[in-house]
């Protein structure tokens, strides 16, 4: 358990080995690079480089890639992608195997164009569709007609093509004509189509009464046809020719598109290619510079120091410097664990990371987590699916993601927490077993240390142990970084008297059979001379706290007032151990929703329907609780453990690495 | 069937009925806002998805409230209850679970639908994210296990 502590490490070399000396340090992934003090360099032959146009040069084709990546996908989707890819990891490349790839990248590179610009052809064509069909539509009503829809008349005629928005007859569009011209020669009109909102009209009429029969129609609102030169028949079969070309060629273009496919591995490789030189860029950024020279800065943990050095210098002449860091630097935060408590690493840095002088939590954590998500579970087959599951998962795919591998290691963990109390609290798929025992006449019992539903007293109590066992190893934690940093009267103060306080109460509680009753036991636990023994600590404990509790302020009232607000911090302490109720009752939820499922199968007296009931509750079950479980053991942890002693607020040790997705290159 | 067992099933049934009510309303709310992050980044969908069902665990809380009084009362199990009393007790036992089973699953699916929104904008701070919820979620339990004691207690 603990922060691994960190070197300052300065390396200053030739800038002929730069390019050396960066591709080493990022496959390493062991330096966290400083950026170089814009001040410090000032005035000195030392400078910044500003990369920044090679970088978003890189960043763009990366993008690129992508973009070509996620539209290969909709039209031939990865096989390998979402939670399959993350169990399979990355894929790992030799240096040369990399080479190959960085060889061919105009080629690939070119594949991903050809993928960004046939989807941009397929946007259009697809833009095309609405557009013919609004055509077609338009076209619709004139479809009767026989000539073109700009027929402009004969030698002697002029024909006026249009529609009016309302239903009409021949017979009432010439006789609105004729009352507005009456002195014109005649007129013809045909009604092509008609219904409520328009109708489709042609009227013929002598050349020169054109310009009257023309604003006599615009007076009922006549407009003109869609522009067109074929007879409308002939058009909208035209038109739907286009449309059927436009889908076939956006078919064509999708699978032209999915015959990519073949490509995807390499413009995966290409992709973390681009984004691994961005990211070199980026650092030669944060190097000073000079002419011929640079210098750069950075974390490395102690204990990969030597091997660094070695590494780097075995590769190039290099000038390194190993040191400690000040103690008002912003080191950044590695931890290091045994392998049963890196699991929940996770949880702590999901919290917060531990500060540089923090005690790291992790160990102290894992030592409970994995019991508290089991109590909250508490199914012994539940345990063991769990166990199985993630332990097939572990063992066939071991390149699998780091985060990922971490969650399984941890809910496999759990799941063995899970078995235990699942032993102690007598359930296996809940009460399946007697039920079954049940319906074939047979009274089956089963072992159990406590049997929550009937005992529910014992069980809290239980629950409560637990939460005061929990929040002391938290004070204790607490007592221990503070002696490490040479608190000892603050360790005594803001501790011991919080011990005596609260273990001081509980001793005099347990010295009354009225209060142990309420706790499920026969008699009272201690004798009653232990029981006042107890309340004296409490009271000496309490009179502490209120001398100690304010003692940075000078003034005694200030000091006793604020003594006395920490003494009401009891409140606190007794609604965390309350808090531990939860324990019991999610538990028990675990395991009356399991008998729930296993009599409703058995009510069914079917034994095929028996176990489809039993199977889909139970699956449902685990997932449910296992949910609740989960979120309530970190938040038992977040709050009530955390509480008492972390305040976290480091900053996680991201070394200059390959920040890959898809590959990592091997040394 | 006695005034007594009515009483009793009114009380079994209102655990399943509100706790069951306010899940729904929560979970919905929260679905409502993870289905609109999944249409940004549908990567999310795991992360959301836990958000969403937090609020759900009120209506299994009730259920199971609603299971146990059923199986006491002589519905799935039991005997009936002889006097009004008892039936009382039943009813009385279950409220706890429906009425902060309602309410707090509707204020639990308020805080999940920000703790979407949290997510969708800084998918790395899920593990606290998961944490505002379930605060509110420590009264549900705490009602649970107080209608369970309670009944255990009656019979």
């Amino acid at each position: 358990m603990a922060v691994l502590p960190m070197k300052k490490i300065t390396i200053a070399g030739m800038k002929k080995d730069r390019k050396t000396v960066l591709e080493a340090l990022q496959r390493m992934e062991a330096v966290e690079i400083i950026d170089a003090d814009e001040e410090e360099t000032k005035d000195t032959a030392f400078s910044k480089a500003d990369t920044s146009e090679q970088r978003t040069q890189f960043e763009r084709m990366a993008s690129r890639i992508d973009d070509a990546l996620e539209i290969l996908n909709q039209y031939a989707p990865d096989a390998n992608s979402g939670l399959k890819a993350k169990l399979a990891g990355k894929e790992a490349l030799s240096a040369s195997d990399f080479g190959t790839v960085v060889r061919s990248r105009e080629q690939t590179l070119n594949y991903a164009n050809e993928i960004v610009q046939r989807q941009k052809e397929i946007t259009e064509a697809k833009a095309e569709g609405p557009r013919i069909e609004t055509q077609i539509e338009s076209l619709m009503p004139w479809m009767k007609m026989d000539l073109p829809l700009d027929f402009k008349g004969t030698a002697k005629t002029a024909a006026l093509i249009g529609t009016v928005p309302e239903a009409v007859t021949e017979d009432s569009v010439a006789e609105a004509i004729y009352q507005y011209a009456p002195d014109i020669t005649g007129v013809n009109v045909d009604v092509i189509s008609s219904d409520d909102e328009q109708s489709c009209l042609m009227v013929v009429c002598l050349k020169k009464d054109a310009p009257q029969v023309d604003e006599a129609l615009r007076r009922m609102e006549f407009a003109r046809p869609p522009v067109s030169s074929r007879i409308p028949s002939e058009e909208i079969a035209a038109l739907r020719q286009q449309m059927q070309d436009n889908n076939k060629k956006i078919e064509e273009l999708q699978s032209s598109i999915a015959s990519f496919a073949e490509h995807r591995e390499d413009l995966k490789r290409l992709y973390d290619y681009f984004v691994m030189r961005a990211d070199k860029y980026q650092v030669i950024d944060e190097l000073a510079q000079s002419n011929r020279t640079f210098i750069l800065t950075g974390y490395v943990p102690a204990e990969q120091a030597d091997e660094v050095v070695s590494a780097l210098t075995s590769r190039c002449e290099l000038a390194v410097d190993l040191a400690d860091p000040d103690p008002d630097e912003d080191v950044p935060v590695k931890l290091h664990n045994p392998k049963l408590a890196e699991p929940v690493e996770g949880v702590v840095e999901n919290y917060s990371m531990p500060g540089k002088n923090d005690v790291d939590p992790t160990t102290p954590v894992a030592c409970f987590y994995y019991f508290l998500f089991g109590m909250m579970l508490s199914d012994a087959c539940y345990g063991a699916i769990i166990c199985i599951i993630t332990g097939i998962l572990l063992k066939k795919h071991k390149n699998m993601d780091g985060g990922l591998q971490r969650s399984l290691k941890m809910f496999f963990l759990c799941g063995l927490g899970t078995i235990l109390s699942g032993i102690l609290f007598g359930s296996y798929f809940g009460d399946l077993i007697p039920t079954i025992g049940s319906l074939m006449g047979k009274d089956i019992k089963i072992w159990n240390w406590i049997d929550p539903l009937h005992q529910p007293m014992t069980m809290m109590t239980f629950s409560f142990t637990v939460g005061i066992i929990h929040i002391f190893t938290a004070l204790g934690i607490l007592m221990y970084s503070l002696i490490k940093h040479g608190h000892v009267l603050d360790a005594i103060y803001d501790g011991v008297f919080w011990y005596m306080l609260v273990g001081g109460l509980i001793v005099f509680g347990l010295s009354y059979e009225s209060f142990c009753g309420m706790l499920g036991f026969d008699a009272a636990v201690v004798s009653s001379s232990a029981g006042s023994v107890g309340g004296w600590i409490a009271l000496i404990g309490a009179i502490g706290i209120l001398l100690f509790g304010g003692r940075d302020s000078r003034n005694w009232g200030k000091r006793l007032a604020k003594g006395a607000y920490a003494l009401y911090g009891i409140t606190g302490y007794l609604s965390d151990i309350l808090s531990y109720s939860r324990l019991m009752a999610l538990g028990l939820a675990t395991s009356v929703i399991s008998s729930v499922f296993n009599t409703l199968g058995a009510m069914s007296g079917n034994v095929i329907l028996f176990i489809i009931i039993a199977l889909i509750g139970h699956v449902l079950n685990i997932l449910i609780n296992m949910l609740g479980a989960y979120v309530h053991s970190n938040r038992l942890t977040f709050v009530e453990f955390f509480g008492k002693f972390y305040e976290g607020g480091g900053r996680k040790f991201k070394p200059f690495g390959m920040n890959t997705k898809y590959i990592k290159v091997t040394k | 069937m006695s005034l007594a067992t009515a009483l009793a099933l009114i009380g079994a049934i209102s655990a399943a009925l509100f706790a069951g009510i306010g899940s729904s309303i929560g979970v919905g709310n929260a679905g409502q806002a993870a289905a609109g992050v999944v249409t940004e980044d549908p990567s999310l969908f795991s992360k959301v998805l836990v958000l969403q069902l937090l609020p759900g665990t009120q209506g299994i809380y009730g259920l199971l409230i609603s299971f146990i009084t059923l199986s006491q009362i002589g519905i799935m199990g039991g005997s009936n209850p002889t006097d009004i009393g008892t039936g009382l007790q039943y009813l009385v036992a279950c409220m706890a679970i429906a009425i902060v089973g309602l309410v707090s699953a509707i204020q639990q699916g308020r805080a999940a639908v920000s703790s979407i929104a949290l997510v969708a904008k800084r998918p790395d701070q899920f593990g606290k994210a998961m944490i505002f919820p379930a605060m509110v979620e420590t009264y549900a339990i705490l009602a649970l296990l107080v209608s369970i004691l309670a009944i255990n207690g009656i019979a």
